[in-house]
């Protein structure tokens, strides 16, 4: 099954709206907790990158029997060294956002630990395309 | 949860099929079949906000029947304090007690006593770097229903350790034996404060078997208690309330129990309230937190659904009433004159298993499948969330449709514009309508019940 939902950049009351929506799904698929967990980590942490550092962006969400697969697509900046923007600790992140609770450096890193798979794709001034997989 | 035992029930001669139970139902436990409202024990997690909302009072508590106290020779009254709360201010706390014996008790024992072994025992599981964090506290029956249901993974962070009628009815039994008595002669009754803790006290989780021979609603033990007290001087009871501490007075009360614990503690009250901090909590959105405590009715156990008084004037007695008692540390493990270590050892629960609830079975594939059934039935379906239909919303009835529940004719939009298409005939469609909510819905009746505000 198939679920979609869009992100405002900026909107930080609304974010954590889409990984909310996939554990009420998962929980009803009979998935074990520590797996559903993961998976919400990891998406929600994606969704507040939007967020924080992009203009705006989009959810998609595919579940089959085995996997789910969540493509997280933005409209921002990009990131031009994605090796350096996974490392722990590096982040840009402003003052505002900061002061928000978030920019530890932490969100990649922590979508890294509780992904199967990651591919991420970005294109400076264009946007970013963050693929996690996760394995039930 | 198949064969969970029915706790409380409607009557129907009362029930007038409106849909303010279902609408206030938190675990969408509530469906409105042939006009009346009908409480699948599968999802119920007994937190009463059904009770609260029906204007004509059709929901009732199941209760023993007061008389079976007289068959023990030693018969025990365990209630927590809060009961104290709601008399009126003038009855003092020994005409209170005074009119618990004429009722037909031989002794009388608020539950929170002797405090300081609880206090000391969370403390210890707190202490341990096993348990995670943050650790719940299992006091409230309903929020424990609530985690083994809908938040599974999180019955690994509830406290093993037992509530105050636990405490106390350990606590009455050592004494009672100490005084000469068998435990055969022992009968243990408990006040309640609402259906979670008489199913916590009848079916227990964590504990092999229930340690009180009876229940008594706390409404009904007021009522009768009313009767019978007396204004005057009345005898002495305060060598029963020895163990009594400011402490376990407002142990029931919003914050009685997380201000002991961890360096950074959180209290919730409120069955909606919980499920939100829920919900962040199994998202692991909650950081550094040591101890929850978590009641499922607003001001904790005043707000309990079979007290008689004012929430509000209830806490404030209390709080009164706390101020006037020694600090739990203060009584002295001489005085509570029991074997503390053995007490203690009684307090520990088994662990509390999950009871994941799953509306569409266990069948993966198929669970998919009626879930992206749901996702289109929803499609159609208004968004008005009107209830008319049965459920409590729209997405409620595309799940029911999907379980053979319900069917799609039963939402009153669609039929409306499934007549204007000349799809079914009126007749057809006032029949479905009849169906759901009963033929004599429709008639004219001046003395319909469902006024505003019916109820308060
Ligand atoms: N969607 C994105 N668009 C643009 N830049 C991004 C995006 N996601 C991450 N980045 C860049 O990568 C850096 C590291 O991201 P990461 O999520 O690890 O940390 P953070 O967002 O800065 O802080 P935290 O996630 O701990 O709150 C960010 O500071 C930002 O520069
Ligand atoms: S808060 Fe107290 S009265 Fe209310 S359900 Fe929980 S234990 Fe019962
Ligand atoms: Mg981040």
């Amino acid at each position: 099954m198939k679920l979609t939902f869009t992100i405002q950049g900026g909107d930080f009351t609304n974010a954590g709206h889409p990984s909310s929506e996939v554990k009420k799904v998962l929980k009803q698929l009979v998935i074990d907790g520590k797996t559903i967990k993961n998976i919400v980590i990891a998406l929600y942490e994606a969704e507040v990158n939007v967020v924080a550092h992009a203009w705006k962006g989009t959810v998609t969400v595919e579940i089959d029997e085995k996997k789910i697969t969540m493509l997280v697509e933005d409209e921002g900046p990009g990131i031009p060294d994605i090796a350096l923007a996974m490392q722990a600790g590096y982040s840009t992140a402003s003052k505002k956002v900061r002061e928000m609770g978030f920019g530890a450096g932490m969100g990649l890193p922590n979508i890294k630990k509780n992904t199967d798979e990651l591919f991420i794709e970005s294109e400076v001034d264009k946007g970013t395309k963050v693929k996690m997989i996760n394995y039930f | 949860m198949a064969g969970n035992p029915t706790y409380h029930s409607l009557d129907p001669a009362k029930c007038i099929g409106c849909t303010h139970c279902m609408k206030a139902c938190p675990t969408e436990a509530i469906r409105v079949v042939n006009g009346l409202a009908v409480i699948d024990d599968d999802r119920c997690v007994y937190c009463g906000q059904c009770h609260r909302v029906c204007p004509t009072h059709a929901f009732f508590v199941v209760q023993d029947d007061l008389a079976m106290i007289r068959s023990f020779k030693y018969r025990v009254i365990l209630f927590p304090s809060i009961m104290i709360g709601q008399f009126p201010g003038k009855y003092s706390e020994d005409q209170i007690y005074d009119g618990l014996k004429k009722v037909g008790f031989t002794h009388v024992y608020e539950v929170e006593q002797p405090q300081q072994i609880l206090i000391d025992s969370i403390n210890e599981v707190l202490r341990d770097q096993e348990t995670p964090k943050p650790a719940i506290s299992i006091y409230c029956p309903a929020i424990v229903r609530l985690i083994q249901g809908r938040y599974p993974s999180l019955t690994e962070n509830l406290i093993l350790r037992k509530a105050p009628h636990n405490l106390a009815a350990h606590f009455a039994i050592e004494q009672l034996l100490a005084e000469g008595a068998n435990r055969e002669e022992i009968g243990l009754f408990y006040a309640t404060p609402c259906i979670a803790k008489i199913a916590a006290v009848k079916s227990p989780v964590g504990e092999s078997e229930s340690i009180v021979d009876g229940i008594i609603n706390m409404n009904k033990l007021y009522n009768e208690v009313m009767k019978v007290i007396s204004d005057k001087e009345v005898p002495d009871h305060s060598d029963q309330r020895k163990n009594l501490s400011s402490e376990g007075i407002i142990w029931s009360l919003t914050r009685g129990e997380s201000c002991h614990f961890g360096s950074r503690s959180i209290a919730i009250d409120g069955i909606n309230n919980a499920v939100r901090f829920l919900e962040r909590l199994e998202n692991d959105q909650v950081e550094d937190i040591d101890f929850v405590e978590m009641r499922a009715c607003d001001q904790s156990c005043a707000g309990g659904i079979l007290l008689a008084g004012n929430r509000f004037m209830t806490v404030e007695r209390l709080e009164r009433r706390a101020k006037r008692y020694p600090a739990a540390k203060d009584i002295s493990a001489e005085a509570v004159k029991v074997n503390t270590h053995e007490l203690k050892e009684k307090l520990v629960l088994d662990p509390i298993l999950p009871r994941p609830h799953f509306i569409f079975g266990k069948d993966r594939a198929k669970v998919m499948e009626k879930m992206s059934k749901v996702q289109r039935i929803v499609c159609f379906l208004p968004g008005i969330d009107c209830g008319a239909c049965g459920a409590p919303n729209c997405h409620a009835l595309a799940e029911d449709m999907v379980n053979n529940k319900a069917k799609m004719s039963d939402c009153i939009f669609l039929q409306q514009m499934w007549e204007d298409e000349g799809r079914i005939s009126a007749r057809k469609a006032i029949t479905n309508v009849q169906k759901k909510w009963g033929t004599d819905r429709f008639k004219a009746d001046c003395n319909k019940r469902g006024r505003r505000n019916e109820g308060f």
